[in-house]
């Protein structure tokens, strides 16, 4: 399967990826190859086997619901790159 | 040109669980100074684990149960991706294709008792998100709201008009307050509605492109946003424009709706299966110990009410349809015999709720308990005092929190029956009335109830109806 540009423009927009044309020429090589490799994969029948999610084989981890001691305010926006108010500050999101 | 109209609604109930869905962080968030509930998993911190809540998934599975959905044996736990930064994960951990609940229905009645069922698709658990609030160039984020339990219930597309939606959003809410898994409060967006909304001329098969509806935040938001937008959708179609999906925010000020944004399409969500959440098995053991502890439900109720009080279809609905309303109700029923049913329910529903929505009090806060009611029924009933005078004192009691007699006493509102006492109100009644005693005599019963309203007044309402009425006819015959 091969990606189109159009393809590879619409992934870096949901990654918020700003890619010029030349960007998306090389990438839309290198996934496309990397998709070839899982036509490979995909010849293996595996009718018979269920989805795999997960590794560990654990199921029903579960915690009691008690509420315990959060972090600090301090500590909560000490990695925040802007702070206003106690709140985290990011650029205008509203369109 | 006829249209026909099709709504779903996605429904979301904050669970009201002590603590976070995937961490311990406190849930109590409301009046919180802001990102004071926060701890590195709502962080999203490199290293930080969720684990499960364990009464999330309870809360989920009974309400499902009450919704008829079928329990998956397994599910588990999906990350939806997205750009927004109301999630610092930068994604919501939620579930995609094997949601805890498949299906499930509701009916819904019409004021003719008509029934109609409104099917679901699903009822999941995910995570809330955190508040955000937009200034000039800059938003702020406070994730204390950020990770608390979700439960999004959605409907089939197939609801028919704005009315059977809100119908069928009390319904909902009703039953998750039965169920007692969220407060199930509109204002405080702890239940939350997000309306899609589809016109097409009828008859035609296939479905117009739809609107989802945001900020619906009351019963009567998600009403007039979905008779706003089924009108708009009408009159583009009737001016030959087409209908584009989008995302349409509700401005109650204006009573309009305006477009926010095009909506991603699932696939843009990349959804995957959360790998930091092993699935989950629900064992017929488990499900079963569930099922047995599911409290009476709203419509099990109302049919209680009706075969074993003997109530109506309107009253029985009316006191089901609150929980405390029900709840107050069974508590007098508990204390009394069952003779007694109507005459509560005609006080629950009638003065006493008045009473409860002048001053916006829930029944459950109310001073006046169910052995208090009893009580001044029980004086009415021994004609200590009468029907007006009741009224009189459960105000009285409902504003003081005294007891019937105390009352009885200190405004001498018992009920005049002594004969002795009033012949010489009657007396000076007819005295005052000649006419009607003429009338009264000249054979027109209806003199016989103008008099007997003459002799309550006198009495500013004291009087007992019965004895005055006796006592009247006697005087007046003997003119």
């Amino acid at each position: 399967m091969k990606l189109s540009h159009k393809q590879v423009k619409h992934i870096a927009w949901l990654a918020r990826l700003g890619l010029d044309e030349a960007e998306v020429d090389k990438f839309s090589h290198q996934l496309s190859n990397i998709l070839k490799n899982f036509e490979v994969l995909q010849q293996l029948d595996t009718s018979d086997v269920l989805p795999t999610t997960q590794s560990a084989l654990l199921s029903n981890v579960f915690r009691e619901d008690k509420a315990s001691e959060s972090l600090s305010k301090t500590d909560v926006l000490l990695n925040a790159p802007r702070q206003k108010e106690d709140c985290f500050e990011v650029q205008a999101i509203l369109e | 040109m006829d249209y026909e109209v099709t709504i779903g609604l996605e429904v979301h109930a904050q669970l009201a669980t002590e603590s976070k869905m995937y961490c311990s962080c406190s849930t109590d968030y409301r009046d919180a100074p802001p990102n004071t509930h926060v701890c590195p998993v709502c962080l999203g911190m490199p290293g930080s684990l969720p684990v499960i809540n364990k009464k999330a998934v309870e809360y989920t599975i009974m309400t499902a149960m009450a919704l008829n959905s079928t329990i998956s044996r397994y599910t588990k736990f999906d990350r939806k991706n997205y750009c927004y930064p109301d999630l610092m994960k930068g994604y919501q951990i939620s579930q995609y294709d094997v949601p805890i609940g498949v299906g499930g229905c509701v009916n819904i009645e019409g004021d003719d008792g008509t029934r109609k069922r409104i099917n679901l698709t699903r009822v999941h658990l995910e995570e809330d998100v955190a508040k955000l609030w937009h200034g000039e160039g800059h938003s702020l984020i406070d994730v204390n709201r950020a990770g608390i339990p979700l439960m999004e219930m959605v409907s089939e597309p197939e609801i028919g008009s704005p009315e059977d939606a809100r119908d069928y959003l009390v319904k909902l809410r009703n039953i998750v307050r039965y169920l007692g898994v969220s407060t199930g409060n509109m204002e405080e967006g702890s239940f939350r509605c997000d309306a899609n909304i589809s016109v097409r001329p009828r008859g035609r098969k296939e479905l117009s492109p739809k609107s989802e509806l945001k900020n619906l935040n009351s019963f009567k938001a998600v009403y007039q946003a979905l008779q706003y937008e089924a009108q708009r959708q009408a009159e583009v179609l009737e001016e030959g424009g087409k209908l584009v999906q989008e995302t349409r925010g509700w401005l109650g000020d204006t009573g309009r709706t305006v477009v926010q944004r095009s909506k991603e399409d699932a696939d843009d969500y990349r959804y995957f299966p959360e790998p930091d959440l092993p699935p989950l098995m629900l064992d017929e053991k488990w499900l079963d110990d569930i099922r047995s502890h599911l409290p009476e439900l709203p419509e099990a109720r109302r049919d209680r009410f009706m075969n074993q009080f003997g109530l109506s279809l309107y009253d029985a609905n009316v006191l089901t349809g609150s929980k405390p309303l029900a709840d107050y109700f069974d508590e007098c029923l508990k204390l009394t015999d069952r003779g007694k049913a109507k005459e509560l329910s005609n006080w629950i529903l009638g003065d006493f709720s008045r009473l409860l929505n002048l001053d916006d009090i829930d029944i459950a806060d109310a001073r006046v308990r169910p052995q208090h009611l009893l009580d001044l029924l029980a004086l009415l009933d021994n004609g200590v005092i009468g029907g007006p005078a009741a009224k009189v004192v459960l105000e009285e009691m409902f504003r003081s929190g005294q007891e019937a007699r105390d009352i009885v006493e200190q405004k001498k509102l018992s009920q005049l029956s002594d004969e002795a006492q009033l012949l010489d109100v009657v007396t000076q009644v007819i005295a005052n009335n000649t006419r009607a005693v003429a009338d009264y005599k000249a054979g027109k019963q209806q003199a016989l109830k103008f008099m007997t309203g003459q002799v309550m007044k006198a009495t500013r309402g004291r009087a007992n109806p019965a004895v005055v009425q006796e006592i009247l006819a006697r005087e007046m015959e003997g003119e």
